[in-house]
């Protein structure tokens, strides 16, 4: 009974969930040229997979993230910079999909926040410093 | 103490960043990644027919004067199943629809168009869900008003239910 159960939920899994289409070449085979392929990966890690949403493409395995890996890949090759692909990838996704946030709107609050902290508890501290004395 | 005052900031700045902790538990999480191609041109691809007897879909065609939907779905995909219904309903209310199939075998698109009906005009095969990626859409099933210049309109992300028929029956023509 245990055994059966055991099956069934192997046949369970997703079998069919993810389709069938084959997977894109690039999108797990290195590129040639180790400069260009480090120059990628460097990328790929800091991108955010579309479909399992906190990994970066370089981590995921979702077919999305694929297809991804792949488009990088094959841009790095033809020669362009990684940030015009994140680029590429923010005018079809939006800021979300990059993991580096830009220096604008709310990314820039979020790159000036610690700054700010730290003059204000410089601030605070000078007073009670002054106290002191 | 010259500033009494400045003793309450502390629990002024630990209250807001609670209120801030209540409001994200509150609020459901939207995590639907919408796609920031809307109000662009579509992008250029040229997809091979999805199965034996559909037509192949280019960007091409539909830049034919004439609004449309183009609607993202796959076979293996079950709200793609549920929502077709909902696209009969938009082709039987005059509405065009173009198709294309994610990761998908041409077999088990026919399987699918005999099962569930065929209501696209054209159908293109992404196997490499490349296009897909080109569009910014993030799943299976979506839907994208288009309009007779190709110019992406509107992007319905999840399956048509019945109360969405209205609303794209009323984009597509807003785009005439």
């Amino acid at each position: 009974m245990r055994m059966l159960a055991l099956i069934c939920l192997m046949l369970a899994t997703p079998m069919f969930a993810q389709g069938s289409g084959p997977t894109p070449a690039l999108a797990n085979r290195q590129l040639p040229d180790p400069a260009q392929e480090a120059a990628a990966t460097k990328l790929m890690h800091s991108l955010r997979c579309i479909q399992c949403q906190g990994q970066s493409i370089a981590d995921s395995d979702a077919h999305m993230a694929g297809t991804m890996r792949a488009e990088v890949r094959q841009q790095i090759a033809a020669g362009q910079k990684p940030e015009a692909i994140r680029g590429w990838m923010i005018a079809r996704y939006g800021e979300w999909v990059s993991f580096e946030p830009d220096m604008k709107g709310a990314g820039l609050l979020l790159w000036l926040t610690p700054l700010l902290v730290l003059i204000a508890g410089i601030w605070l501290a000078r007073g009670l410093f002054r106290r002191g004395a | 103490m010259n500033r009494p005052w400045l003793l309450w900031a502390p629990l002024v700045a630990t209250a807001c960043i609670g209120g801030l902790a209540i409001y994200g538990l509150a609020v459901p999480k939207d995590e639907q990644v919408r796609s920031a191609m809307i109000g662009q041109k579509l992008p250029e691809f040229a997809l091979p027919p999805a199965t034996q007897g559909v037509l192949p879909l280019s960007n091409k065609d539909m830049v034919d004067g004439k609004p449309r939907l183009l609607n993202i779905f796959a076979s293996w995909c079950i709200p793609c199943k549920a929502e077709a219904p909902q696209l009969e309903e938009l082709k039987a209310a005059g509405v065009e629809i173009d198709g294309i199939a994610i990761r998908d075998r041409p077999e088990d698109v026919a399987a699918f168009l005999d099962e569930f009906g065929n209501p696209y005009s054209r159908i293109g095969s992404d196997s490499e869900m490349a296009v897909q990626l080109k569009l910014g859409s993030s799943g299976v099933p979506e839907t994208y008003v288009i309009g007779g210049d190709g110019t992406i309109l509107y992007q319905h992300i999840g399956d048509i239910r019945a109360e969405h028929v209205p609303m794209l029956i009323e984009k597509v023509n807003a785009a005439k």
